[in-house]
């Protein structure tokens, strides 16, 4: 997580936070202003922060049963956002890189279609129901297909040149199509019993106990990074963030870990389950659901793919500017290509996820999908210009979308006037954010 | 240029010959003799919107086929693959094949009133399957959406008469959605005056999608803290999105919910108890309805003269005469219903039911 508000902040021009201007009267707005910039604070992913604070502590107090800030809804809320999330974090790649994937809802609807006739149809005539490796050979059949339709709608981008918005316009409709021609329409229930812990629900859980050491070991790990990024900077001689800034930043990132983790495992196993189980009374913590850990997952993996790998590198040199790319001498084409199979690779993981939750496949599944998961990218604060964008941003973005609608649920309000605010969100959004940028850009 | 030109058309005289081979196989567009042994030599022509779509193939057409030569009339069809303005050509040839009457499956409702004026003005009686024309003239032949509504509200009201009802609706811009609703309202209207109801949350699904349903119903069971007694879904597949939201409570079962389509997932939910009632509509029923109106409208029965029908206005307000059908609200007790008409083996049906826990099942 830290690392990125670094990343983010390096992109910036060292000269302007170092410019002499306004030297003699200064707001005690501008003054905080200039401590976030000597801490290296990304202005972005705080607004975001900040954002979702607000919505959370005002839909709590507008629900009728102030059930918003309530462990079992934030939980609710963590596993309904995961699948969301792990897709556009592939998809801040793709715009990062001047395209666009529409296909990605028709992908999953297939994938998870195949995922699904592999595991109830085709696996149990072989090696029967309920059998300990039918998850494995389902997730494997998932990632493989959803990565291999990625790679291909990738190559016809890229060595084809047909623009990414009509190739996966086409996806679109195809995909949509064989999901519906793999099964006739039909739907296909129930999931293989360890396979729909995938999916959260009350046994796809670590428990609280792992939800703990998690925590403890995410703090360490934040940690580290500060200890390292500071080591590093020192080797080549780079303006060090300020002690105290270190700290503070070490104290919150690790206070909300924990906080947030203490918070959830406040959420137990719902009673009547527990009666069903011979734990009748008892508080048992279900801890971190699987599809949130495997989101959390994904944002580092993603996080260090974009920042740390050659690959991640090109993908923003590409998206700043092709040309100057391909004359530096990046593999413009073959990148372009393994965006698009990262991204069908994440399809593949989210479908499993979702019809591991839905515990059906359905030809329907993930219908409007590439819309909600390009919101979260862009309300995250990747851009249609090409060259910016962060993992986190779209994670947070996601995480608000989710929370808009969830809290809306809670209060009564109908489906139309729900895509109503969130229509609004997502422009407001991007105003706020390019009206800042144009400021910072004088 | 010329180079494109050329893969433009071998890919048109590929997806051709795909098309073609494809009609072959699902006996879409090539006429079909119904056996023209009984009197006068009767034609009824169908203009199928999609025939790709699984039931269309499996149980419309059979049905109508054999309602057909029930009567002595051939048979002959046209499938528009999707395309409003292919039905409105389909139509016309099945005019000029000799057509005495037409049932056509509409793709669009209103795109496809020119060709059903035509085939009025020459005297060729036209019946509306399934989806609404709006044409006076025409007859429209369908499942009642709204006694389905009642159906699904009867059945839960009957196992839970006092409590909290959650009502999962269908896609907002989808009339359906509201036809069902107040199918719904007008059954439990006195019990939630009364109070012994209380509804405790109320939401449209967009695109009638599962997976929304499912996200719904975990944010209504988070407000009421569990207190859910009933839950009125419209369909099928928004049932299976409710019955996972509720399995991860552990109500599963315990709640008493409703779906419409008998989807194999859903028929096999109330067989496993976890859903209470699937309002079952058997398209064959539809299917004979609409062959034998259509044989009893070519032999020049009037619109009014032909059995079951009953006058309603349609949204577009037009008094329309049309045959409603009613559909088969199905609970555990009349399973065998759909198993002995062949709609559903017994193997899908009973898929993971304990042995002896369901009649249907053995």
């Amino acid at each position: 997580m830290a690392e990125t508000k670094v990343s983010a902040a390096e992109r910036e021009p060292e000269a302007q936070s170092a410019s002499p201007e306004g030297q003699g009267k200064r707001s005690l707005l501008r003054s905080l202003g200039d401590r976030m910039r000597s801490a290296e604070i990304d202005y972005r992913l705080a607004g975001m922060l900040l954002a979702l604070a607000i919505i959370w502590i005002v839909f709590h107090i507008i629900t009728p049963g102030h059930t918003f800030l309530t462990p079992r809804n934030i939980w609710n809320l963590s596993v309904q956002t995961a699948v969301v999330a792990i897709m556009a974090t592939g998809m801040v790649l793709v715009i990062v890189t001047r395209n666009i994937d529409l296909s990605v809802g028709a992908v999953m609807a297939a994938v998870g279609m195949a995922m699904a006739i592999v595991q109830h149809d085709w696996l149990p005539k072989w090696i029967g129901f309920d059998h300990p490796l039918t998850w494995v050979i389902a997730i494997a059949v998932g990632l493989v297909l959803g990565a291999a339709i990625g790679a291909f709608q990738g190559t016809i981008i890229a060595y084809v040149g047909v623009p990414s918005f009509i190739v996966t316009l086409g996806g679109f409709l195809v995909w949509r199509g064989v999901a519906w021609w793999m099964a006739s329409g039909q739907t296909i229930a129930p999931m293989d019993t360890l396979f729909r812990n995938l999916g959260g629900g009350s046994t796809g859980t670590v428990g609280g106990t792992w939800s703990w050491i998690l925590a403890i070991a995410a703090c360490v790990g934040i940690v580290l990074l500060q200890f390292t990024k500071r080591r590093q900077r020192r080797r080549y001689g780079f303006r060090q963030r300020p002690m105290w800034a270190e700290l503070t930043i070490a104290v919150i990132a690790c206070g909300a870990v924990l906080l947030l983790v203490g918070f959830l495992n406040r959420y137990y196993l719902p009673p009547a389950l527990a009666t069903q189980t011979g734990h009748e009374g008892e508080n048992i913590s279900l801890g971190l659901a699987y599809p949130v850990l495997i989101a959390i997952g994904v944002g580092i993996v993603m996080t260090f793919i974009a920042t740390r790998r050659r690959f991640g590198r090109s993908v923003y040199a590409i998206g700043g500017n092709p040309e100057a790319a391909e004359l530096a001498g990046i593999k413009t084409r073959r990148t372009i290509v393994k965006t698009f199979t990262l991204m069908g690779l994440l399809v593949g993981l989210a479908a499993a996820v979702q019809i591991a939750r839905l515990n059906a496949a359905v030809s329907s599944l993930g219908t409007g999908m590439e819309l909600n998961v390009i919101a979260a990218a862009v309300i995250g604060g990747t851009s249609f210009a090409g060259g910016v964008g962060t993992i986190v941003g779209a994670l947070l973005g996601a995480l608000i979308m989710q929370s808009l609608v969830s809290g809306m649920v809670l209060m009564g309000i109908e489906a139309p006037l729900q895509d109503i605010v969130v229509g609004i969100v997502l422009v407001l959004a991007v105003t706020l954010d390019t009206i800042v940028r144009r400021r910072a850009a004088k | 240029m010329k180079r494109r030109l050329l893969a433009v058309l071998a890919l048109s005289v590929l997806l051709l010959a795909a098309c073609s081979s494809d009609d072959n196989g699902g006996g879409g567009t090539t006429a079909a003799t119904g056996g023209a042994s009984g009197g006068g030599n009767l034609t009824v022509g169908v203009s199928w919107n999609n025939f790709n779509e699984e039931r269309w193939a499996k149980f419309d057409e059979p049905a109508i086929q054999d309602a057909l030569q029930t009567c002595g009339a051939k048979y002959i069809s046209t499938d528009a693959g999707s395309s409003a303005e292919q039905q409105l050509t389909d139509v016309e040839n099945l005019i000029s094949q000799g057509a005495n009457a037409i049932i056509i499956l509409a793709q669009d409702g209103e795109a496809i009133l020119p060709a059903v004026q035509s085939a009025l003005d020459q005297g060729i009686p036209v019946v509306a399957y399934d989806r609404l024309i709006e044409n006076p003239d025409s007859l429209y032949v369908t499942f009642d959406n709204v006694e389905i509504g009642r159906l699904q509200a009867e059945a839960i009201q009957a196992q839970v008469p006092k409590g909290n009802y959650v009502f999962i609706k269908g896609n907002s811009t989808d009339a359906n959605a509201d036809f069902l609703r107040s199918g719904q309202e007008e059954v439990l209207k006195d019990a939630i005056a009364s109070g012994d109801i209380k509804n405790v949350g109320e939401s449209y699904t967009d695109n009638w999608d599962p997976a929304i349903a499912q996200t719904n119903m975990e944010q209504f069971l988070t407000d009421n803290n569990n207190n859910v007694d009933a839950v009125l879904a419209e369909n099928d597949g928004m049932a299976g999105g409710v019955v996972a939201a509720l399995e991860a409570q552990g109500l599963a079962g315990s709640v008493a919910v409703s779906g419409q389509d008998g989807d194999v997932a859903g028929l096999n939910r109330v067989a496993l108890g976890t859903q209470t009632v699937d309002v079952y509509k058997d398209a064959r029923e539809l299917g004979k309805a609409a062959g034998e109106s259509a044989c009893s409208l070519a032999q020049g029965t009037a619109l009014q003269d032909v059995p079951n029908t009953e006058p309603f206005d349609s949204p577009g307000g037009n008094s329309m005469t049309s045959i409603f059908l009613t559909p088969q609200a199905i609970t555990q007790d009349n399973l065998n219903i759909p198993l002995d008409a062949g709609w559903i083996s017994q193997a899908d049906l009973c898929q993971g039911v304990d042995p002896g826990s369901v009649a249907a099942c053995g």
